[in-house]
């Protein structure tokens, strides 16, 4: 039971990572029907940045600290932000009219050359993310009998809930909001009604790179490790998981990376006991997509969209 | 001339000129003139993604279906081939050599092992064709990229082929052979991409490419005029894959080495940009575009003083430039050959090349029939 609390912490923890870049997957897949594969570059962006402001700003020696932690958070969902603007300016809205297979290829390349270019400039070694909460250091809390929750587990889950309640207040509550709904609705009636598209689809990836590079500095205060080509994976798994609960669905994102998260944990954790080596932890993603899908092809909780003539 | 003379004119070309070209690249060079190896090995891969890259597009280009899972495939027949040979066909190589001498039995054995990979990874398609081609457009493409992860993944933990460390040869010395041969030479590579040129361009040219074309034009209405359009999906994924497989089978015995590394996400996504950069449902486009992408990183590894710290992102750079400029790719829907030359010529204006604004070219009358 205390292994079976503790894999669930674990699990959801990284789920919770999962999620929060999830969001930026299904919001951008909801408006543009893009598989936005930058996405998970704009995760390790924002990890970047985070190292970065907390070098040249001087907080990274400072020693453990909450506000420190939020400037850096801050700031890198701000350069994040920033940067996810420019690649939908520059990169997808020139395509946007084109085949989808053009805008993939697209997405593709973007994500090519932000990986490239982090790799020229600054090599594929890792680098070590301040440790702002003293985690590394700390003993763990213990809950009860045997599970423990450190203090970046805490501090991830409280963010991560923070952020994903913000963004269900913006999307259904706000004027925005609504806009946004409706571009993701149908574009070109959206426009009809009197909304900046061009604006609205700007904003959403300005809020779903934010939410990657916070995804990107809390993931990094539980394992410190950076390096250029860390996106991959985890963007990849990320998307999976947007798919699983329904591409397009902002709850269905949550739960999808929720799920995905806790599923890798299960199977590194009693993999062994039923014969799956810990190595399937990176196939056990995609094994769940695939089941899925065939069961129920729009997601978990996405619907169904008949196809006319 | 009578067909026949030509198509038999044509065989005896390609055939003196693949043996010439591999005896260029072997190390005696052909009359005293030697190609290095470095440039001799780009030719190779360069034959091994036409390959790979003709295949995906007569799922992807033509049949329009999106598949990211093209190297699990590719996988799939270099490891089960290359599995053939070390573990079991040493004896069977022995016994033919008995017979039909060393050399023939070298080449009957690898062709049986092509062949092998082949059909495992037409089975391997099939598999996962028979399910997934359900779905539709980007799930499509998530479950195939999802697939050829998983087989990636199951790879890596069969020990046997080498796991994490990557596949030399017998993993226990005595059971089998301690390295791969290396059987694949340009003949087999170039030889296999001209057979894969041929047959897709013969099956587009059927009754089962019209099909896949409607499917790819419109699912619902090839549907409702009686198109079985499950079944031919099947059929065009299956055949790709093999390919695909023969494209592993080959890259396995030229490199002697195989490593689950190679079969990544990555190498999917690089067929991929063959394809789209070539121009989606060209054959001669795939040509162009698995050509452009192979050699396209080499040939920026001569840029001068820091600028090949920077290779990558110039080679990223302009796959997202070419994308901005051509994106229907640089052939579009149309092919490369005598007659679009000789149509170019005769009228310089005003003639739209079939294909142009998506119309592919199966649907556009063919010269002969206007001049008719």
């Amino acid at each position: 039971m205390d292994t079976f609390v503790q894999q669930l912490i674990n699990g959801l923890n990284v789920g919770a990572i999962y999620a929060l870049i999830a969001l930026g997957y299904t919001m951008v897949y909801g408006i543009l029907r893009l598989i936005n594969f930058a996405h998970g570059d704009v995760y390790m962006v924002g990890a970047f940045a985070g190292f970065y402001i907390a070098l040249y700003a001087g907080l990274a020696v400072g020693g453990p600290s909450m506000i420190s932690l939020m400037v850096v958070l801050l700031g890198a969902m701000i350069i994040a932000a920033i940067v996810g603007m420019i690649i939908e300016r520059f990169a997808y809205r020139p395509v946007r009219k084109y085949s989808r297979m053009t805008t993939l290829i697209m997405a593709i390349g973007v994500s090519l050359l932000i990986e490239n270019i982090f790799v020229a400039q600054i090599g594929a070694t890792p680098r070590a993310f301040p440790d702002f909460l003293g985690s590394q250091s700390q003993m763990p809390y213990r809950l009860f009998g045997n599970a423990a929750i450190s203090k970046a587990q805490i501090v991830i889950f409280l963010v991560s809930i923070a952020l994903m309640l913000l963004l269900q207040w913006v999307v259904f509550k706000t004027k925005v909001g609504t806009a946004m709904r409706a571009v993701s609705f149908n574009l070109n009636s959206a426009k009809l009604m009197g909304i900046n598209t061009d604006a609205i689809i700007s904003l959403t990836f300005a809020i779903g790179s934010a939410l990657a590079a916070a995804g990107g500095v809390l993931t990094a205060q539980y394992n410190p490790n950076i390096d250029p080509l860390m996106g991959i994976l985890t963007g990849l798994k990320a998307f999976v998981a947007a798919v699983l609960g329904g591409i397009g669905n902002i709850p269905g994102a949550v739960l999808g990376g929720l799920l995905i998260g806790a599923a890798e944990t299960f199977v590194v954790g009693y993999g062994q006991n039923i014969g799956i080596a810990s190595t399937y932890r990176d196939a056990v993603a995609f094994a769940i997509l695939i089941l899925v899908l065939l069961l129920r092809p729009s997601g978990l909780l996405g619907s169904t969209v008949q196809e006319k003539v | 001339m009578p067909t026949f003379i030509k198509r038999i004119l044509g065989l005896v070309i390609i055939v003196a000129l693949l043996v010439g070209v591999n005896a260029w690249m072997s190390r005696d060079g052909l009359f005293g003139f030697g190609l290095p190896f470095y440039y001799a090995e780009l030719l190779n891969l360069t034959g091994i993604s036409i390959i790979l890259a003709v295949s995906l597009n007569l799922i992807t280009g033509f049949t329009g279906q999106f598949s990211i899972g093209h190297a699990g495939f590719m996988a799939v027949g270099a490891y089960s081939s290359v599995f053939m040979t070390v573990y079991y066909s040493q004896a069977v190589e022995r016994a033919l050599t008995g017979i039909v001498g060393a050399t023939a039995a070298q080449a009957l054995v690898f062709l049986g092992i092509i062949l092998f990979g082949a059909l495992i990874a037409a089975l391997a398609g099939l598999l996962v064709g028979i399910p997934s081609l359900r779905l539709r457009g980007d799930y499509l493409a998530i479950v195939t990229l999802g697939f050829a992860e998983i087989i990636r993944i199951i790879i890596l933990n069969i020990d046997r082929v080498g796991g994490a460390t990557g596949f030399r040869g017998a993993v226990a010395p005595w059971e089998g052979r301690p390295i791969i041969p290396q059987y694949a030479n340009f003949v087999w590579i170039g030889g296999f991409a001209v057979i894969t040129i041929v047959v897709v361009y013969n099956i587009v040219r059927s009754d089962v490419g019209r099909a896949l074309i409607s499917i790819r034009e419109d699912e619902l209405a090839a549907e409702a005029m009686g198109v079985n359009t499950t079944r031919y999906k099947v059929i065009a994924f299956v055949i790709s894959s093999a390919f695909a497989g023969i494209a592993g089978a080959l890259f396995g015995h030229y490199r002697q080495f195989l490593h689950t590394n190679d079969f990544q996400f990555i190498r999917s996504i690089e067929i991929l940009i063959m394809i789209v950069l070539g121009g989606m449902g060209s054959i001669t486009g795939a040509v162009l575009g698995a050509i452009v992408i192979t050699i396209l990183p080499e040939l920026l590894r001569k840029l001068p003083g820091n600028l090949i710290e920077y290779r990558l992102v110039i080679y990223s750079a302009l796959l997202i430039v070419i994308m901005l400029t051509r994106p229907q790719g640089v052939m579009g829907a149309r092919e490369f050959g005598i007659p679009w030359l000789k149509r170019s010529q005769k009228q310089p204006e005003g003639d739209k090349p079939a294909g142009e604004k998506g119309v592919p070219i199966a649907q556009q009358p063919s010269s002969q029939e206007v001049q008719k």
